[in-house]
């Protein structure tokens, strides 16, 4: 188990390392001039050339590209990630304050997507060609369909403005308000749950109906006992091998989609942030987010990975 | 070398018509059929099929209510919405059908050098697409728009580059698996070139699991295209696509859902036919894929 | 002896997208107490399916146990829904099953200990601790050393003969009335498969039980079974006591199944003749002798009249053949 997770943890370090190397070409080598990261463009066009060479010199943007790479990275890694032009202030700092926001509504939803999809899945599977597992079947099918920000319209327009029962926008931290905070963010969660909750149904569904029909599965039948031990005790553990690996990805897909979440919903997140940043071209903030999420994605995937190992005692022993 | 049999099943005649048996057995699964169809049909005739011309502005009739004679009425520049659904099938098409190409050809050459090679190169491409997938794909697309410009072609490679990882593995792991048989060691033993055998094995054993991710990666795609546009990305205006018309939409939407309702349902109707008929062709082409994909 | 188990014109068929197919046709046969009985025939005979139809372990769809009776201790197991208690009560606890792959067939995810106490707990009613002293005793009953540590590993930590040992084990854990033991030692090699044969039959007769041996090897039973069924597509085509068979072997496929074995106890340069041909496809199969196409003896009568009916040769041997061997 201890040298699987050192493997894992200098893997998930090796994709980190190429993360970074991957945001700093795109935004070095792609057409674009890395100067605007660091002073805006209305500064630009009063400054002369020199001065401009001058600031080069200064950030070092005239080294080779390894040199700029290392200096970069040693920068990012102690939290300097450039200063934003919009917001006039330094991004990591920017972005902190934006994080706890996504992560909140994210991690939720994240949750959720586990807590009631994975059931979802095996009920349906135990219940093969019922009502309920075309039922169950149907619905998963259209909730990996329906795009995430007219899911979100409509909801607005049913639940907000025709029944007026939840409010429309916006975003309370759950320790000012509870309540309220908790009100504005039953819609934000529920969108962002239906996709993965839907695949993890998919998913667990085809990898429980699968693992019935393994020999061992036989045996446990051939013994004996009954259908609901059978299905928790040696069917589930088995089956949500893979359905672990899917849900590391979720969690991915998940941040993608609060970018549009929070601008449907008008929630000041960091995927609201960067979509600010796309449109007044703020390199920094984009660079940052882009950055820090990926980072994020890689931890929990990691934490995700390390759960195999109390899955699988294959992995654990080996 | 008896498993060579097994492996390299030609498809028959009465193999063929299982396969297509099986496609059409599910109801779901023909509907999707037919929607894509349809909605090829659309994109190619779409100035034929269209009543109103999408891009013309008619501001003496602006946000029409849904009406014989706009269907589903007008958006706040006097434009008919359905038209504009009608002109949004060649965004959403083009960019999927781009996109995916981009995804499956550069996905495809990375896992087959990966696995071919072996070694370090694989564990240098393998992490890179591990690194790929840590960005969502909407952020990536996101990144690339800030710096290329926001233009539908930029649209179309960024979401190639999002959507290649899942290529990448799938010929990676194929070949890997070709490299452990006995009819790979027994074919370099009779001194066939590498590379010929693992275009002989590893192409056909590519094709069914190949077949059913590019039907599902449509989905995806034309998903994400939507979601990009919705966010300003990608389009110009006055191009037609539908993410941007569920925006545009969504700013009377206490008046006029249906500027939003309409073209969400369009793409939500496509995406559900480009899965169902993946889930079809994979349960068709090969079950063992169930879980895979 | 008195009869513990008895099949009657038992059918199970598969519906299958081309069409039916009759894995089992109209089998009867019974086993006394205490008695070892071998069923040999091909893969593909329907003899697996005709031991899994016993416990009604037939995945359904696409299988069907669609006529016949399954007698045991009075009562038609037939009777019984396919996954209510009674039935249960007797899948473990009456008779227990060993089945061909060790590798695939016990739980990768559970300890070996779990998957043995879990029948001991639910058959015998034992509590945690008794039910993981008896798995121990049984551990070390079948061969595997350290049982006491041994029981919590997992199955990857065993090896193939290990495994099969555990699935011994296991079977006889419920002291049920009837092993039936699946191509038990398919899959292993030839050293392992002859000690895992002697301990199987030596355990049996401990616990005053009666083995079923499935198999494809006339020769890894010949030294065990008193009495043996030969099947061929579905159907038993001769029967009799090992003595009656393997000294006058009358069905044209008996024959040539013993041909292809090495004997040790034969003249030196005898020469081991494969059977000719395929094994029969079960699908859509015509009314007519299926071993016919094979059968070097086959006269007119078997390409026109359908199989003929088990025939008496003397004593308990039966066999289902038109011509006279």
């Amino acid at each position: 188990m201890t040298t699987y997770i050192i493997r894992r943890v200098i893997q998930s370090m090796l994709v980190l390392v190429m993360v970074t190397m991957i945001v700093f070409l795109v935004m070095r080598l792609l057409p674009g001039d890395p100067i605007y990261m660091l002073i805006t463009e209305d500064d630009l066009i009063q400054s002369s050339e020199e001065k401009i060479a001058a600031l080069r010199h200064e950030f070092g943007l005239d080294k080779p590209i390894p040199v700029q790479y290392i200096n970069w990275f040693s920068a990012a890694v102690c939290g300097d990630l450039g200063v934003s032009i919009i917001h006039r202030g330094k991004v990591a700092k920017e972005i902190i304050g934006r994080l706890p926001i996504t992560l909140h509504i994210g991690l939720l939803a994240f949750i959720i997507s586990i807590v009631v999809g994975i059931p979802l899945g095996v009920v349906s599977a135990v219940r093969r060609g019922r009502w309920l597992d075309t039922g169950v079947t149907l619905l998963a099918n259209l909730g990996i369909t329906i795009p995430v920000f007219w899911l979100g319209i409509l909801m607005i327009y049913f639940f907000a403005l025709y029944l007026g029962i939840l409010p429309v926008q916006g975003y309370t931290s759950p320790f000012e308000d509870f309540w309220m905070s908790t009100r504005k963010i039953i819609m934000p969660v529920f969108c962002l749950s239906v996709f993965p909750i839907a695949s993890a149904a998919r998913q667990t569904r085809s990898s429980m109906l699968e693992i019935m029909r393994q020999d061992y599965i036989r045996t446990a039948w051939a013994k004996g006992l009954r259908e609901r031990l059978i299905i928790v005790r040696h069917a589930l553990k088995n089956a949500l091998i893979p359905v672990v690996t899917l849900k590391g990805l979720m969690f991915r897909n998940i941040i993608g989609g609060s970018v549009l979440v929070e601008t449907v919903f008008n929630i000041p997140g960091m995927g609201r942030l960067a979509v600010d940043g796309v449109i007044s071209h703020d390199y920094a903030i984009v660079q940052g987010i882009v950055l820090l999420i990926a980072t994020v994605v890689l931890v929990v995937n990691l934490v995700v990975d390390l759960s195999y190992g109390w899955l699988d005692p294959r992995i654990r022993y080996g | 070398m008896q498993r060579t049999d097994m492996t390299e099943t030609p498809l028959h005649a009465s193999e063929f018509r299982r396969i297509m048996k099986v496609l059409f057995s599910r109801g779901v699964v023909v509907f999707g059929i037919v929607v894509i169809l349809a909605l090829f049909v659309t994109a190619i005739f779409a100035p034929w099929i269209a009543p109103y011309d999408p891009y013309k502005l008619d501001l003496n009739q602006t946000l029409v209510q849904p009406c014989k004679e706009h269907l589903l009425g007008t958006d706040a520049l006097g434009r008919d919405t359905l038209s504009r659904i009608i002109f949004g099938t060649r965004t959403s098409l083009m960019v999927g059908v781009v996109a995916v190409c981009i995804a499956a050809s550069v996905g495809m050459t990375m896992g087959l050098i990966a696995g071919y090679f072996g070694r370090w190169v694989h564990a240098i491409i393998m992490r890179f697409i591990d690194a790929l997938m840590a960005f969502p794909v909407i952020l990536l697309a996101l990144v690339i728009a800030v710096l290329l410009g926001g233009g539908l072609r930029n649209v179309m490679i960024a979401l190639g580059i999002g959507l290649l990882p899942a290529y990448a593995r799938l010929m990676c792991g194929q070949v890997l698996s070709v490299k452990e048989n006995d009819y790979f060691l027994a074919g370099r033993a009779m001194g066939a070139g590498n590379l010929r055998i693992m275009f002989r094995h590893v192409v056909p054993n590519c094709f069914p699991p190949l077949i059913v991710l590019i039907t599902m990666m449509m989905g995806l795609t034309i998903l994400a295209e939507a979601g990009l546009s919705f966010l300003g990305i990608g389009i110009e205006p006055p191009g037609a696509a539908w993410g941007a018309m569920v925006n545009d939409g969504y700013q009377y939407l206490l008046t006029h859902p249906i500027l939003s309702f309409a073209p969400g349902f369009a793409i939500m109707l496509v995406v559900f036919s480009f899965n169902m008929v993946g889930d079809g062709l994979r349960d068709a082409l090969d079950p063992r894929l169930r879980g895979v994909l | 002896m008195p009869v513990l188990l008895e099949v009657k014109n038992l059918k199970t068929y598969f519906k299958v997208y081309h069409g039916l197919v009759k894995a089992v046709d109209d089998i009867s046969y019974h086993i006394k107490k205490k008695e070892i009985v071998g069923l040999v025939g091909e893969s593909g005979c329907g003899k697996s399916v005709s031991q899994l139809s016993v416990l009604q372990l037939i995945p359904t769809p696409p299988g069907e146990i669609v006529a016949g009776q399954i007698i045991f201790e009075g009562q038609d197991l037939l009777q019984f829904e396919a996954n209510g208690d009674e039935m249960r009560s007797i899948r473990g606890g009456g008779i227990a099953m060993v089945f061909q792959e060790p590798m695939t067939s016990l739980n990768p995810v559970l300890t070996i200990g779990r998957q043995l106490t879990e029948g001991l707990e639910l058959h015998l009613g034992m509590d945690v601790n008794e039910a993981r002293n008896r798995a121990i005793e049984l551990l070390s009953m079948v061969g595997i050393p350290d049982a006491d540590k041994r029981i919590d590993d997992y199955p990857h930590q065993f090896s193939g003969g290990m495994r099969q040992r555990v699935m011994i084990a296991m079977a006889l854990s419920c002291n049920p009335k009837i092993i039936i033991a699946d191509e038990p030692t398919t899959a292993l090699d030839v050293t392992t498969q002859a000690q895992l044969l002697e301990l199987m039959t030596d355990l049996v007769s401990r616990f005053n039980a009666s083995l079923v041996i499935v198999t494809h090897n006339l020769g890894v039973i010949a030294r065990y079974a008193q009495r043996l069924y030969v099947m061929y597509a579905g159907r038993i085509v001769e029967s009799g006591t090992a003595k009656e068979i393997f000294g006058n072997p009358r069905h044209p496929y008996t024959i040539a199944l013993l041909n292809c074995v090495p004997r040790l106890d034969e003249e030196e340069g005898r020469k081991l003749v494969p059977i000719e041909g395929m094994p029969p496809n079960l699908l859509n199969m015509p009314i007519t002798c299926a071993f016919k196409p094979r059968c070097p003896y086959h006269i007119e009568r078997c390409g026109q009249d359908p199989w003929p009916d088990l025939k008496l040769i003397e004593g308990q041997h039966y066999v289902r053949c038109y011509v006279e061997t």
